[in-house]
């Protein structure tokens, strides 16, 4: 991968909720069109490091830095990250109660392309595109026209999230846990749907403790997380000899 | 939380309450204070029959027996009641035979509302009755209503007009030995709507009323008065606005509406009188008195209400379910921001066999706002077979305003099957976050995440105004997060 400027920069990173240390010094460099994925027992501070890219409040840095396309990210709230590309797929989608699902991604798709200065897209245009992903990811229209995540099985939670990905094209994909919870043809669509949105101009980072997602989607690069730090870094071989010598060996 | 020392979120806390202009016409107003002469003297000025001054003037006497009551869960200083005025119009004309003989700064206000009066130049088929201040100024449509036999005026024509209809009608709902805020009405009431669909009509379009308090000092309190004969049906509308002055003014309205044999009335109401500044000064207070009547077998009345208006509101639309198999229906959402207080809800008294009756009520509670739900279900001994659901939500903004539930349930027929929800709740910061992670901004998410709250309250809405009452629901919180 010969890039320029990492898309995204981390440096030293520690970070701390409600004083109590989680991160402790993370190094990580993803470049544009890469693939990582993030392994580690619960606790470790994955979920952390996602939140905190994707500018979630509530998280103290007390040292290090983190650049997104050379600037510096803890400048960004939420909704101005999310128009420069960055998305985080929620390991636990939230409910709407009242409000379509086909409206909320109406909404936060031309709420992003307006602060991209595109033109807005109209209820048609927008149903053609959203029909067509769905299509991909084997989800049922009727999806479209119920509440958001209301009532929606695991599968249709996470089927959503990447239905989310797919429209919103984002640089820079924070996928966590997207793996849990899903029956194999779930994880089967879940993993196409992550395979039809590589591209060379947009990355990805899988948060997974399992590797049987790394079966379906291959990644560049595998990072093992403990105790707040990235312990070990390597290819897709270090995800199955993870999973065949358990988080003790690390 | 969202930061609230944002300069654009303080922008938009500041804003004004945009119905707030004054008009500027000369008014024939009559002095301050209320005696038996001043009853004389509004009854003289609309040229009422005698039975309407006689029936104005035992309520007064009631009136004067009665005491300001103070059950609500409401905090306000009292209203001294020789300090209003009770009768003010504009000085032209006030009853037009055409729109060319409207004062054009009269036609200027309600087109600056949104309210166009000329006719070809509304888009779709509503009905409207414009009442300013003490009078109704204009009512559209009314010659081709007549056709059918819709009988659709202003309150004081309809007493001088039809006042058979008047005498057999007026008072039989909300009496005025009802309460003492229905008891001032029935005394000092000025003007209001009149509606009449005779038997088996169904109303064509919508019909409207729209008030507006403009003159300084000035009461509003006007009576509505709707009668659907067997098998008839209408759909009505209120819209209601007022400047932005710094004393309190005094709203007290009353509306009858009366449903015989399967007859349907459907009541939509968009409340935005002005709620007062963000310390709470100024702002009307609502003391209001909505009830309907299913007289008839199989007859429906369905109230619809978006509050988001007024300092203070005291308002309970509620339905007697007389008529076997009738229907009574209450859809609720209401605001208070700020330092506004609301106690609203409804009563459904369930008299008739196989009664049902459906209560919604969605409250929003944001700033220092009070906001409590307040309902009776009722179902008397020989109601046999009678339902009831309810179902009362309410979100919560920040730590500072209150939302209350108060449930009552008598229940003296052991068939009858009741069922009440309640919900509270607060909206989350994850929720809000998920939002701004997919790109809206804090203002857009909770525009969003309100409107699905209120989405079942809105859909029995008429179209028209189910996007206005969307939007004044999304600017009156704007700034509401902090």
């Amino acid at each position: 991968m010969s890039i320029t400027k990492p898309l995204l920069e981390i440096r030293d990173l520690h970070v701390s909720v409600n004083d109590k240390a989680i991160l402790q010094g993370i190094n990580l460099t993803i470049g544009s069109g890469e693939v990582h994925a993030i392994m580690g027992p619960n606790g470790s501070g994955k979920s952390t490091l996602a939140n905190l890219i994707a500018r979630k409040e509530g998280y103290q840095v007390t040292q290090g830095h983190l650049t997104y396309l050379g600037e510096d990210l803890l400048t960004f709230s939420p909704e101005v990250s999310a128009s420069l590309g960055i998305f985080l797929g929620f390991q636990y989608p939230i409910a709407i109660p009242g409000v379509t699902n086909a409206h909320f991604l109406k909404t936060a798709f031309n709420a992003q392309r307006k602060a991209q200065g595109k033109a807005l897209l109209d209820a048609m245009d927008f149903l053609t595109i959203i029909k067509e992903k769905m299509a991909l990811l084997d989800m049922p229209e009727t999806l479209l026209y119920r509440a958001l995540n209301d009532g929606f099985s695991g599968g249709e939670k996470k089927r959503n999230e990447i239905l989310q990905m797919l429209l919103l094209e984002p640089k820079l994909a924070l996928l966590d846990e997207i793996d849990s919870g899903l029956d194999i043809d779930a994880l089967k669509a879940v993993a196409a749907g992550i395979n039809a949105n590589r591209s060379s101009d947009r990355a990805m980072i899988l948060i997974t403790h399992y590797q049987r997602l790394l079966d379906y989607v291959k990644p560049d690069f595998v990072h093992v997380m403990a105790n707040g730090k990235i312990v070990k870094s390597g290819d897709k071989s270090l995800a199955i000899e993870l999973e065949n010598r358990g988080y003790a060996w690390i | 939380m969202a930061n609230v020392q944002s300069p654009e979120l303080k922008k938009i806390m500041e804003r004004e309450y945009s119905a707030g202009f004054v008009t500027n016409i000369e008014s024939d107003s009559i002095p301050l204070g209320l005696n038996e002469e001043t009853i004389r003297l509004i009854s003289a000025k609309k040229n009422e029959p005698d039975f309407m001054l006689q029936w104005r003037l035992q309520a007064y006497q009631h009136w004067l027996t009665l005491k300001e009551p103070h059950w609500a869960h409401l905090k306000y200083a009292p209203i001294n009641y020789q300090n209003i005025c009770y009768y003010s119009a504009p000085k032209v004309k006030p009853q037009v035979n055409s729109l060319e003989e409207i004062d054009p700064e009269l036609l200027k206000t309600y087109e600056k509302l949104g309210i166009p009066l000329k006719e070809q130049e509304r888009l779709s088929g509503i009905a409207v009755d414009a009442v300013f201040d003490s009078v109704s100024v204009a009512t559209t449509f009314k010659d081709k209503l007549a056709t059918l036999g819709i009988i659709f005026c202003s309150f004081s024509e309809a007493v001088r007009e039809h006042p058979r209809l008047i005498q057999q009608y007026l008072g039989t709902v909300v009496p005025y030995t009802d309460n003492f805020f229905a008891c001032l009405n029935a005394a000092v009431f000025t003007d209001g709507s009149f509606c009449f669909i005779p038997k088996g009509v169904r109303c064509p379009m919508e019909l409207s009323t729209y008030f507006r308090i403009n003159a300084v000092a000035t009461g509003q309190f006007e009576r509505t008065l709707i009668i659907a004969e067997e098998d008839s049906t209408v759909s009505y509308l209120e819209g209601c606005t007022a400047p932005m002055r710094d004393e309190n003014q005094l709203h007290a309205a009353v509306v009858e509406l009366i449903a015989l044999d399967r007859a349907e009335i459907k009541y939509s109401t968009v409340q935005n009188w002005y709620p007062g500044d963000k310390d709470g000064k100024g702002g009307i207070y609502n003391f209001v008195t909505k009830r309907g009547l299913c007289r008839g077998i199989r007859s429906k009345i369905s109230w619809t209400q978006v509050e988001t208006g007024s300092a203070i509101t005291w308002k309970y639309p509620s339905v007697i379910l007389r008529g076997d198999y009738s229907v009574g229906e209450f859809y609720s959402v209401a605001l208070t921001n700020h330092r506004q207080q609301a106690d609203t809800g409804t009563k459904m008294i369930h008299m008739g066999a196989h009664t049902k009756s459906t209560i919604l009520s969605k409250s929003i509670a944001a700033g220092f706002g009070q906001n409590n739900y307040r309902g009776l279900v009722r179902v008397t001994p020989n109601a046999h077979h009678a339902q009831n659901y309810t179902q009362c939500d309410t979100l919560l903004f920040g730590a500072h305003c209150g939302g209350h539930t108060f449930p009552y349930v008598e229940i003296k027929n052991k068939t009858a099957k009741i069922e009440h929800e309640a919900t509270t709740g607060k909206i989350s910061e994850e929720q809000l976050f998920y939002c701004r992670q997919r790109g809206m901004d804090t203002e857009e998410a909770i525009s969003m995440i309100v409107n699905g709250f209120c989405k079942q309250v809105f859909k029995e809405l008429p179209m028209e105004f189910a996007v206005e009452a969307q939007k004044l629901l999304s600017v009156s919180l704007e700034g509401a997060i902090g």
